[in-house]
């Protein structure tokens, strides 16, 4: 049998409290394989009896390497990297460095295009929180929840993969647009789930929120105060849960967002209620924007026509020279960006999902660095768990909505 | 430049004497190792810039000395405005002071610009690898360390690679 490495206390002497290095309180592994950590997160927590004392979360390992991959792809190839960052929201990464892409080399998208982006981004985020609700419910017990979200996020990754042929990594958005126009049965898919899919939120909250034993589990839990979060770089539904109205669709609206009517949800106890009711409002604003992009959708082309950044249709490719020539260059050599960086970020359903892109002249990146938000949302754990016990441990990690492909890269 | 953030980083010049860049209405402002803690207390506390967005790092090796620059990225929510600082640092140790006691967000960013890049951030309260494990050797993210594709053979050079393969012994 294989000898079991000692935990070496001396590395986390400075992040415990002195009563651990005597004895006094325990100090328990939590992970890296445990149902409750969604994904694969170590804590090192420090007990004193059921209560928490000091908890240090131990990441990394899923790291993939994706910043340094990336450097190593052109700015095409380098886009499906983005779909395995945060395997929740894959859409939603693809527009953050779609739109980076495009602002680094200043290229237009057409309209059409940026409202089919909406609709995907929207969607996939109502996916992300129904998975959110699911597995915050079967946290707490209540596992028919899980099973009620799945049933509907299958709709939603049935319209993505109507769309792209795929169901969770469809490098759909592209730069300079998207991949190709939505079949015709698009329109009447999403409408489809628009018309469930409210009656369906309200089912959630019927057998949720008034819960008696949901509210015992949740009223008053892991309360995070909005000077706090800002720090700590909090940002998304859990920096809104804290009262701190920050959305960049509102504040920095990209792709269009600023011709939509919508709220954005604050709720100002910053506990883990606060974040729950937060989400399920976001359920209906999302809901809102797909109905108004839905009803404007415009007509038109859905991918730029300049042919230096935007290979050509494939009809195409066999009638004219200039369109071999181009759809060569770009898979082969790639197109060429500025030696210049930028930062742009978007409202991932976890927060700011910013990247940092540079380019040096040449078809590939010289860095790319990606802002995810669940990195910084987790740093603010060991801070909102303190005196509070194992099983409420297991509630705050699922209130602030981690994803660990989001948080290793 | 928007007008609210001329003054911002007039301010900035004023006080540490820094260069700035445009590109595609984003600045950024150059700023000494030294003087970093100091720019970002005043753009904390002075101007609202209450969220350090990003932190990250490039490395212009081999090209450019001072090999790295890290970068803030800084956003002010009252005022909706955005600017970066970037410290040019050294390849030879590179140091920089800790910006944690002013963002404690930097606690984990900068543990992890120590594991990717190896700048150390002097101060940091709890300066250890952050994604990679312990022990590991180098830095992955600079430029100068192998992504680590299997080396191609030709015929020219096809024993020489052979012999340093890992094959399992007899």
């Amino acid at each position: 049998m294989a000898q079991i490495e000692e935990v070496n206390i001396e590395q986390f002497k400075h992040l415990v409290s002195e009563r651990a290095l005597t004895g006094e309180t325990m100090l328990l592994n939590m992970g890296p394989q445990h149902p409750s950590t969604h994904g694969v997160l170590r804590l090192l927590l420090e007990l004193d009896g059921e209560t928490i004392v000091n908890a240090v979360p131990d990441i990394g390992y899923l790291h993939t390497g994706i910043e340094k991959n990336m450097e190593a792809k052109t700015y095409l190839k380098a886009e499906v990297m983005t779909d395995r960052l945060d395997y929740m929201n894959t859409t939603g990464n693809n527009l953050a460095y779609c739109l980076a892409v495009e602002k680094l080399v200043d290229l237009d998208v057409p309209v059409r295009a940026q409202a089919i982006r909406v609709i995907l981004t929207e969607l996939q985020r109502i996916a992300s929180h129904l998975v959110w609700v699911g597995t915050f419910g079967l946290d707490l017990a209540a596992m028919s929840m899980f099973l009620y979200c799945f049933r509907e996020r299958e709709i939603i990754l049935d319209i993505l993969e109507l769309c792209s042929g795929q169901r969770m990594m469809t490098t759909f958005i592209r730069p300079g647009g998207i991949w190709r126009d939505v079949p015709v049965e698009f329109e009447a898919a999403v409408r489809d789930f628009l018309k469930i899919f409210p009656k369906r939120v309200d089912e959630y909250e019927a057998l949720l929120t008034k819960n008696p034993l949901f509210l015992d589990r949740l009223y008053g839990i892991g309360k995070l105060d909005a000077a706090t979060a800002l720090q700590h770089g909090v940002t998304g539904p859990t920096l809104r849960a804290s009262g701190v109205n920050w959305d960049l669709r509102k504040a920095r609206p990209y792709c269009g967002y600023e011709q939509y009517d919508f709220n954005v949800p604050v709720a100002t106890e910053g506990d883990t209620y606060a974040r729950y009711i937060v989400r399920i409002q976001e359920f209906r604003e999302s809901m809102k924007i797909i109905e108004q992009a839905l009803n404007k959708l415009p007509m038109g082309p859905v991918r730029s026509d300049n042919r230096k950044f935007v290979a050509p249709p494939r009809s195409e490719i066999g009638v004219s020279m200039e369109a071999l020539i181009h759809h060569f260059k770009l898979w082969t050599e790639g197109f060429p960006a500025p030696k210049a960086s930028i930062y742009c970020a978007v409202e991932s359903p976890r927060g700011e999902l910013g990247l940092y892109l540079e380019g040096d002249g040449g078809p590939k990146p010289h860095r790319v660095h990606l802002r995810t938000p669940s990195f910084d949302n987790l740093a603010v754990l060991p801070k909102i768990v303190k005196g509070h016990l194992v099983a409420d441990l297991v509630a705050i990690l699922a209130s602030i909505d981690i994803v660990l492909g989001d948080i290793d890269r | 430049m928007d007008k609210k953030l001329e003054k911002i980083v007039q301010a900035l010049q004023e006080n540490f004497g820094s260069s700035i860049e445009e590109f595609r209405d984003e600045v950024h402002v150059f700023v000494k190792a030294e003087q970093i803690v100091e720019a970002l207390m005043l753009l904390r506390d002075k101007y609202e810039f209450e969220l350090l967005s990003a932190q990250t790092a490039t490395d212009y090796f081999p090209q450019m000395s001072p090999r790295f620059h890290v970068i803030y990225q800084l956003t002010s929510l009252a005022k909706n405005l955005s600017v970066q600082l970037r410290v040019p640092v050294n390849g030879d140790q590179p140091k920089v002071p800790t910006a944690t006691r002013v963002y404690e967000v930097a606690n984990w960013r900068e543990r992890e610009l120590l594991d990717m890049f190896g700048i150390e951030f002097e101060g940091h309260p709890d300066p250890r690898r952050i994604l990679m494990p312990d022990g590991t050797d180098g830095f992955p993210l600079r430029k100068d360390f192998p992504l680590g594709y299997e080396e191609p053979q030709f015929t020219f050079n096809f024993d020489e690679i052979d012999l340093r393969k890992p094959y399992a012994k007899e």
